[in-house]
C-alpha cells in the first residue's frame, strides 16, 4: 500500500486548500479514499453526525502533477484512510507560496499522511515544513461502510439560489430558530421558512430552474406527473444547512436540492474538477 | 511585556529605565530596558537627599490603557513625561498633545523588590542569531494555540522546530509540524550539534512581534534541557531580555521516545521510510474497533510513559481557558529568582537550587 503525490502549480494548490477548507468545516472526521484516478471525502451517515452525510469527489489529475497510488491489493486497487481534514487544512494554510507540496502516506510509529511542503528561502537550500497528520488505515472489510450514495426518490429537484444570497438569509434566520423549512416545486419557486412562537419569516426565491433528471431505465421519474405547484418540504437543523452554505469558498457551476418531502434534502454542489454531495435529514 | 505578566515593573537605574515582567508561574521574565539616550531626558535619582533607587510595580493593563492606540498617539502626542512621585504613591503619566492639551496619568503603583531572573548568556553552550523576520516566517507554521516548540539542531547544521507533544497526548492523534531552517539563515550559529530545548512559544511570539517591527536581529542562547533559554535584541539605545524555562530531559535510561525524545528526527530526507505493508499485514488479522480513533498497532511499540519530575513549584493553573502561557507544569522548572538581600543592593544573589518567591516589599 503506497501513495505519493505532488503539487507544484500554485493555482491548482489553492484551488485544493480550498476544497479541504470546505470539507474541514462540514466534518471533524471523514474518510479519505484513493483511487487511480480519484480522491473521495466521504461522511457516512452515523448518529454521531447527526444523520448527515456527505460524499465530495476530485479527479486527481486536476490538482496533482504527481500522483501514484497502490492499493491494498491487486484486485481492490483503493486506500480508506480516515482522518481528521482540519489537520490537513492547517498543514496546507502556510503554504500558499511553496515550491511545492508532497503528500505521502508513512507508518513511522503510526499511519500518517506526511505533508511536506518545500518553501523558498534567502539562504542556499529551501526551507521544509512536514506536518505529519495521523490516519487510521480502514481495513477492508469495512469499505461497504462507505458506498457513494445513491441519488434518493426525490419530489422535487430544483437549482439554489444565489449561494451568497441564501448563506446571508439563513444566518440571519440562524439567530431566530433552530430548525428551517426548505421548500421547493416543480415551477422554481423555493421558499425557506422558519416559525416561532414570536415571529415566522419566509423568504421566497423563483424562476430558479428546475434540473432535468433522466431517468436511467427510461421509466418515468419520480417527479413525473407531479403537480407542478405543489410543494415539497423538509424541515431540517438550521445549523447544517448553515455550514454547508458557509463553508463554500468558491462558487459552484451549478447548485442544486433533491427534496424528498419529510424525509430528506439532498445538495448537489458542482464544481469543474470537484462534486459535492451533502445529505441533510428532516426533523422528525 | 504584557504578554508575559500582569504587573508592570519599573525600575529606574544609572545606565537606564528598566522594565519588566513575570509571569505567574516565575517561568518567563523579560526586561527591557532603555538607555538614557533614548530619552529626552532622563534622571533617575528623585530630588529628595536618600539617593535610593525606587522601584515599584503597577497594574499592566493601567499603563498600557494609556497608550492604547497607537496611530493616535503618533498623531497627536508631542512629549510624554513619566514621573515617579514616591511620596504620593503615583506613577504619573503625562501626555502632552497637540493643541495645548495636556493629559495627565496617575497611576497607582506599588513598591517591590527587584525583579531579576537568574542567567547568564555566557555560560550558555549554544546561541543563535537571525533576523526577527527569519523567526517569524518560521512559527507561522504552527498553529496560534500551541503551547510549546523544540527548538534543535540537527546534521548539516540546520536548525529545526517542531511543536512538543505531551508525553499524556496519544501520538497517534495528535498531528506533527516540523520546520528546517538551512545554517545560512541565520546570522551566527554556534550551537551544540544534538542540542535541543522545548519552550513555550506564547511568549516567545510576543517577543518576535517586537523584534519584527523594530527590525532586529535575535540572539537565541540556550544550554542543557532544563536550562533557560535567553533571547536577546540588542539596539544603542534599547536592550532586551527575555528568559523562559525550558522543559527538562526527562530521559533517564529508557529509550528516547519516539515523539519528542533526544533522538531528533534526522533532516528531511527525500524519500521516508515505508513499513506499510507489514502493518497492513498486522492490521488485518487483528480487529478494528470502528471510526473511532485509528487501529491499534500491534508491530509498533506504543509511547512509553514518562517519570514526571515532580517540582515543588505551585504555579497557578491556568483558568481562563484562553492560549496558555507557559503551563504551570511540574517538568518546568521556574527560573532562579535571587533572593534580594537589601534593596539597592549590588545584584542578584548568588544562585540556589530553591526557587525564591519574588517577594512584594512586605
Amino acid at each position: 500500500m503506497r501513495f505519493r503525490a505532488k503539487i507544484v502549480d500554485l493555482a491548482c494548490l489553492n484551488h485544493f486548500s480550498r476544497v479541504i477548507n470546505t470539507i474541514a468545516r462540514l466534518a471533524k472526521t471523514c474518510t479519505l479514499r484513493l483511487t487511480v484516478g480519484k480522491l473521495y471525502f466521504i461522511l457516512s451517515d452515523k448518529v454521531a453526525n447527526g444523520g448527515v452525510s456527505m460524499w465530495c469527489e476530485l479527479c486527481q489529475g486536476n490538482f496533482f502533477d504527481e500522483f501514484q497510488m497502490e492499493g491494498v491489493a491487486a484486485e481492490h486497487n483503493e486506500i480508506y484512510l480516515e482522518l481528521v481534514p482540519e489537520n490537513l487544512s492547517r498543514a496546507l494554510k502556510t503554504a500558499q507560496n511553496a515550491k511545492a507540496v508532497k503528500i505521502k502516506l508513512t507508518n513511522k510509529h503510526c499511519p500518517c499522511l506526511r505533508v511536506a511542503v518545500e518553501l523558498p528561502s534567502l539562504s542556499s537550500s529551501s526551507r521544509i515544513v512536514t506536518h505529519d497528520i495521523p490516519v487510521g488505515v480502514i481495513p477492508r472489510r469495512l469499505w461497504n461502510d462507505f458506498r457513494e450514495p445513491s441519488v434518493p426518490d426525490f419530489d422535487v429537484s430544483i437549482y439554489l439560489p444565489v449561494l451568497k444570497t441564501m448563506k446571508s438569509v439563513v444566518e440571519r434566520m440562524k439567530n431566530l430558530s433552530n430548525v428551517i423549512v426548505i421548500e421547493a416545486n416543480l415551477s422554481g419557486e423555493m421558499n425557506l421558512k422558519i416559525e416561532t412562537d414570536l415571529v415566522s419569516v419566509t423568504t421566497h426565491f423563483k424562476d430558479l430552474g428546475n434540473p432535468p433528471w433522466a431517468s436511467e431505465d427510461g421509466c418515468q421519474s419520480s417527479t413525473q406527473g407531479r403537480d407542478l405547484e405543489s410543494m415539497a418540504e423538509a424541515r431540517i437543523d438550521i445549523r447544517k444547512l448553515q455550514q454547508l452554505l458557509a463553508g463554500q469558498q468558491v462558487n459552484p457551476t451549478k447548485a442544486l436540492c433533491n427534496i424528498v418531502s419529510k424525509r430528506i434534502v439532498h445538495f448537489i454542489l458542482l464544481h469543474e474538477d470537484v462534486s459535492l454531495q451533502y445529505f441533510i435529514p428532516a426533523l422528525a | 511585556l504584557s504578554r508575559i505578566g500582569d504587573e508592570l515593573y519599573l525600575e529606574p537605574t544609572e545606565s537606564g529605565l528598566s522594565l519588566r515582567a513575570v509571569n505567574s508561574s516565575r517561568s518567563a521574565f523579560a526586561s527591557f530596558l532603555f538607555a538614557p539616550l533614548f530619552f529626552q531626558l532622563y534622571e533617575p535619582g528623585g530630588p529628595a537627599p536618600d539617593t535610593q533607587r525606587f522601584r515599584c510595580k503597577v497594574h499592566m493593563k493601567s499603563f498600557l490603557g494609556i497608550f492604547r492606540s497607537l496611530p493616535s498617539l503618533e498623531k497627536s502626542v508631542g512629549k510624554c513625561l513619566i514621573l515617579l512621585k514616591p511620596r504620593a504613591s503615583r506613577l504619573v503619566l503625562q501626555l502632552h498633545c497637540k493643541y495645548g492639551v495636556t493629559k495627565t496619568h496617575n497611576l497607582a503603583f506599588q513598591e517591590c523588590e527587584r525583579l531579576q531572573a537568574v542567567f547568564d548568556t555566557r555560560s550558555c553552550s549554544s546561541r543563535l542569531c537571525a533576523p526577527a523576520r527569519v523567526l517569524a516566517e518560521a512559527v507561522v507554521h504552527f498553529p496560534l494555540t500551541l503551547a510549546e516548540v523544540t527548538l534543535g539542531t540537527g546534521p548539516g547544521g540546520k536548525i529545526s522546530l517542531r511543536n512538543f507533544v505531551e508525553d499524556e497526548a496519544e501520538p497517534s492523534k495528535t498531528m506533527v509540524t516540523e520546520l528546517w531552517l538551512a545554517e545560512d539563515e541565520f546570522q551566527s550559529v554556534a550551537v551544540s550539534p544534538g542540542s535541543h530545548i522545548t519552550f513555550c512559544l506564547k511568549e516567545f511570539r510576543g517577543l518576535l512581534t517586537f523584534a519584527e517591527a523594530s527590525n532586529l536581529p535575535l540572539t537565541i542562547h540556550f544550554d542543557e534541557p532544563g536550562r533557560p533559554v535567553v533571547f536577546t535584541l540588542d539596539d544603542t539605545v534599547l536592550e532586551v531580555h527575555l528568559v523562559l524555562a525550558t522543559l527538562s530531559d526527562l530521559q533517564s535510561d529508557s529509550q528516547p521516545t519516539p515523539t519528542n525524545g533526544v533522538s531528533h528526527l534526522p533532516a528531511p530526507p527525500d524519500d521516508f521510510t515505508d513499513d506499510l505493508e507489514s502493518y497492513m499485514v498486522a492490521l488485518e488479522t487483528s480487529t478494528y474497533e470502528g471510526a473511532s480513533g485509528g487501529p491499534p498497532s500491534p508491530t509498533f511499540p506504543l509511547h512509553t510513559p514518562q517519570t514526571v519530575q515532580s517540582d515543588p513549584e505551585d504555579g497557578e493553573e491556568d483558568e481562563d481557558g484562553a492560549v496558555p502561557g507557559t503551563p504551570p507544569h511540574k517538568k518546568f522548572r521556574s527560573l532562579f529568582f535571587g533572593s534580594v538581600l537589601a534593596p539597592g543592593g549590588p545584584g542578584p544573589a548568588p544562585t540556589q537550587e530553591v526557587l525564591a518567591e519574588d517577594s512584594d516589599g512586605e
